[in-house]
C-alpha cells in the first residue's frame, strides 16, 4: 500500500470517532459558548448577543467585596471540596499503588489485588453513594456503636448529609482514578534505580522521595486531573450525599436549567470551563518545570 | 525472603481499604433482606424477600422496570457501538494520518470537560434543532409538526451520544495500550504469505486483541450502565435510565426497597464483570493452548 492509500484507510477507520465527538462533544461545546452570549425570556432563547449572562452571574459580587456573593461562594466551596478529596485520594491512592507495585511481588497476585482495587469503579455510583447511608445516619451503624461503647451520649449529625459525607463518598468513588495512573507510573520504574538509590546509602523513605516521587510525577498529575476535574462539575455526588443542601457549580447549572434558563446556565458552564482548565494547566505545568530542571 | 515490616504496615492499610471500598454495598446488599418490619438500618427483623417483592411490585409511581429495560438496551447498544468505533479509531492511530493529534486530544477533553457542561451543550444542541425542524415542518405545512411534533432528543439521539462522549475515549485509550505493545511483525508475516489486508486483520490482528476488545465493551456496559450526570440534562421528556430514577429516588424512597433495587443494579454489574473477565480468561487459555499444539 502506498502512503497516501495508507493515510486514507486511516483516516476512514478514525471518521466515526471522529464524527461522534464532533457532533456530540465539540458542537455542543461551541453552542454552549455561542448561547452564553444570548439574551432569553421566560419560554425561549433570544439569538440577541448580550453580556447579560455574564452580568447576571457576578452580579454584587465586587460591590459585596469583602463579603462573598453567591458565586464566589460556590466557588470556594466547591474549591475547598476538591482540595480535600485531591488531598485523601493521593495519599490513599499513592499508598494503595506503591503497595501494589513494590511489595506484591508475583504478578499473578499484582493482578488480582489491582481487579480488586478496580471492580467497585464497573459498578453504580449511586448505590455505591445510598450504601453510606446504613452506616453513617443518626441510628446508623457506626452511630449505634459509638453510643454502645459510651464514647457519645447522642447520635452524631455531622456524619450524614454533611461535607464529611461528601468528602467520604468522593475518595470512596474516585480513589481509583488516583491508583490506576499511579501505579502504571510505578511499574515503568526501572528496579535498579532503586538498587542503586540503596547501594548509595539512602533510606527508604530518602529513596521514596528522591526517586519514586519524582518518577511517579506523569501518573500523579494525570490522577489530580481527573480527580480535580470531576469534583468541580460534580452535581450528583454533592446533591445526593450533602442532602440536597450544599451548593455547588454544576448544580446551580442544573437548577438554571430547569428553569430553562439555557444562556445563563451557559455562562456559568463556561466559567466554570475556563477555572477548571486553569487548573489543569497549573497541574501540567508543575511537571514540566520538574522535566527542565 | 522474609518481609520487611514496612509490608505488613501497607498490607494491613491495602486491606482496611478493601473494607473501605466493599463494606458500604456488602451492608446493602445484607439489608436488602431485611423483614417485612425492618427499616433503613441494623438491626434486622427477620431475613426475607418482602422488599425485592416489593420491588417487583414497582416503587410507588416510577415504572422502575421500563427503566431498567430502556438502560439495559441502551448499555448494549452503547457497548457495541464503543467497541466497534474504538477499534477503529485504535487502527488508524497506528499509521499518522491528518489530524490525528487533535482527535486524540478532543478525546481526552472528552474526559476532563465536566459532564454538566456536555451535559448542557448536548440539551442545547437538540434545543436548538427541535426549533429547526419544528420551523421546517410550519413552513412545509405538514401538520404533523404543529401537532405532536415535541422533540428529537431521547434514549438513542442525545442520550447514546451523551454516553459515547464518556465510554469512547476510555475504549481509545485501552486501545492505544493494546496497540503500543502490539508485534508488528506478525502483521508482516501474514503480508508476506500473501494475505489480504482483511484477511491480517480476520486471522492475525483480531484474536490477539479480543481480550482487549472484551474489556473494552465491559466499560462501555457499565460506564452507560451507571451514568448519571451526562445524561441528566440531555434526555428530554420523560424518559429517563435508570441511574437518573435512582438518583430521584434517592429523597424519596425511605424503606429498604430502595436497598433491593441497589443490590439488584450490583448483581447486574456484577454479572457484566464476571462474564467479561471469564471470557477474556478462556480466550487467553485457547490461544494457549494453541500455541502449545504448535
Amino acid at each position: 500500500m502506498s502512503r497516501v492509500a495508507s493515510s486514507r484507510a486511516a483516516l476512514w477507520q478514525a471518521a466515526p470517532l471522529v464524527v461522534l465527538l464532533a457532533v456530540f462533544f465539540v458542537l455542543p461545546l461551541v453552542l454552549v459558548v455561542v448561547v452564553s452570549v444570548w439574551d432569553y425570556n421566560d419560554y425561549a432563547i433570544l439569538p440577541d448577543v448580550t453580556p447579560r449572562n455574564y452580568r447576571d452571574v457576578f452580579e454584587g459580587c465586587l460591590v459585596a467585596l469583602p463579603e462573598l456573593c453567591v458565586t464566589f461562594k460556590t466557588y470556594l466551596s466547591t474549591l475547598k471540596f476538591c482540595l480535600m478529596v485531591w488531598l485523601s485520594t493521593l495519599l490513599i491512592g499513592f499508598t494503595v499503588a506503591y503497595f501494589l507495585a513494590f511489595h506484591v511481588r508475583s504478578l499473578g497476585w499484582q493482578v488480582v489485588l489491582f481487579l480488586v482495587c478496580t471492580i467497585p469503579f464497573w459498578t453504580s455510583n449511586v448505590i455505591r453513594m445510598i450504601s453510606w447511608i446504613p452506616l453513617l445516619g443518626r441510628n446508623g451503624v457506626i452511630n449505634q456503636w459509638l453510643q454502645q461503647a459510651g464514647i457519645t451520649d447522642a447520635p452524631l449529625e455531622w456524619l450524614l448529609f454533611s461535607d464529611f459525607s461528601v468528602l467520604l463518598a468522593f475518595v470512596h468513588l474516585y480513589t481509583m482514578f488516583m491508583i490506576v495512573p499511579i501505579f502504571n507510573s510505578m511499574t515503568r520504574i526501572d528496579r535498579s534505580l532503586l538498587e542503586a538509590a540503596y547501594d548509595a546509602g539512602a533510606s527508604g523513605w530518602q529513596t521514596l522521595w528522591n526517586v519514586v516521587i519524582p518518577l511517579c510525577k506523569p501518573g500523579i498529575v494525570i490522577g489530580s486531573i481527573f480527580v480535580v476535574t470531576i469534583v468541580m462539575g460534580d452535581f450528583v455526588t454533592i446533591g445526593v450525599m450533602g442532602g440536597q443542601q450544599i451548593a455547588s457549580i454544576g448544580k446551580i447549572i442544573s437548577v438554571q436549567m430547569s428553569y430553562l434558563q439555557f444562556p445563563l446556565a451557559a455562562a456559568n458552564a463556561v466559567i466554570l470551563l475556563a477555572v477548571v482548565m486553569m487548573i489543569i494547566w497549573a497541574m501540567t505545568r508543575a511537571v514540566d518545570i520538574r522535566r527542565e530542571l | 525472603m522474609r518481609r520487611p515490616p514496612a509490608f505488613w504496615l501497607l498490607a494491613g492499610f491495602f486491606a482496611l481499604f478493601v473494607l473501605f471500598l466493599y463494606g458500604p454495598v456488602i451492608t446493602i446488599v445484607v439489608l436488602s433482606f431485611q423483614g417485612p418490619s425492618g427499616g433503613l438500618t441494623f438491626p434486622m427483623q427477620g431475613l426475607s424477600l418482602h422488599w425485592f417483592g416489593r420491588l417487583w411490585e414497582g416503587v410507588g409511581v416510577v415504572d422502575i422496570w421500563a427503566a431498567f429495560g430502556r438502560s439495559f438496551r441502551l448499555g448494549i447498544v452503547v457497548m457495541v457501538l464503543t467497541v466497534l468505533v474504538s477499534l477503529a479509531a485504535g487502527y488508524a492511530f497506528r499509521r499518522r494520518f491528518p489530524g490525528s493529534g487533535l482527535v486524540f486530544y478532543a478525546a481526552v477533553a472528552s474526559l476532563i470537560v465536566p459532564s454538566i457542561v456536555v451535559s448542557l451543550g448536548i440539551a442545547v444542541m437538540f434545543r436548538l434543532l427541535d426549533l429547526g425542524v419544528a420551523s421546517v415542518g410550519e413552513w412545509l405545512g405538514i401538520e404533523w409538526f404543529a401537532d405532536s411534533f415535541t422533540t428529537t432528543a431521547g434514549i438513542y439521539t442525545s442520550g447514546l451520544g451523551a454516553h459515547l462522549t464518556w465510554t469512547l475515549p476510555f475504549g481509545l485509550l485501552i486501545m492505544f495500550a493494546v496497540f503500543n505493545r502490539f508485534d508488528g511483525r506478525f502483521e508482516e508475516a501474514a503480508r508476506d504469505l500473501g494475505a489480504t489486508p482483511w484477511q491480517t486483520f480476520r486471522h492475525v490482528v483480531l484474536p490477539i486483541v479480543a481480550p482487549s476488545l472484551i474489556g473494552i465493551g465491559l466499560f462501555g456496559f457499565t460506564l452507560s450502565w451507571d451514568e448519571a450526570a451526562r445524561s441528566s440534562q440531555a434526555l428530554g421528556g420523560d424518559q429517563n435510565t435508570l441511574p437518573l430514577e435512582l438518583t430521584g429516588l434517592t429523597t424519596t424512597v425511605t424503606n429498604p426497597e430502595i436497598y433491593a433495587l441497589g443490590s439488584l443494579t450490583t448483581g447486574v454489574s456484577f454479572a457484566v464483570i464476571l462474564s467479561a473477565l471469564l471470557t477474556i480468561r478462556a480466550l487467553r487459555n485457547r490461544a494457549a493452548a494453541l500455541r502449545a499444539k504448535e
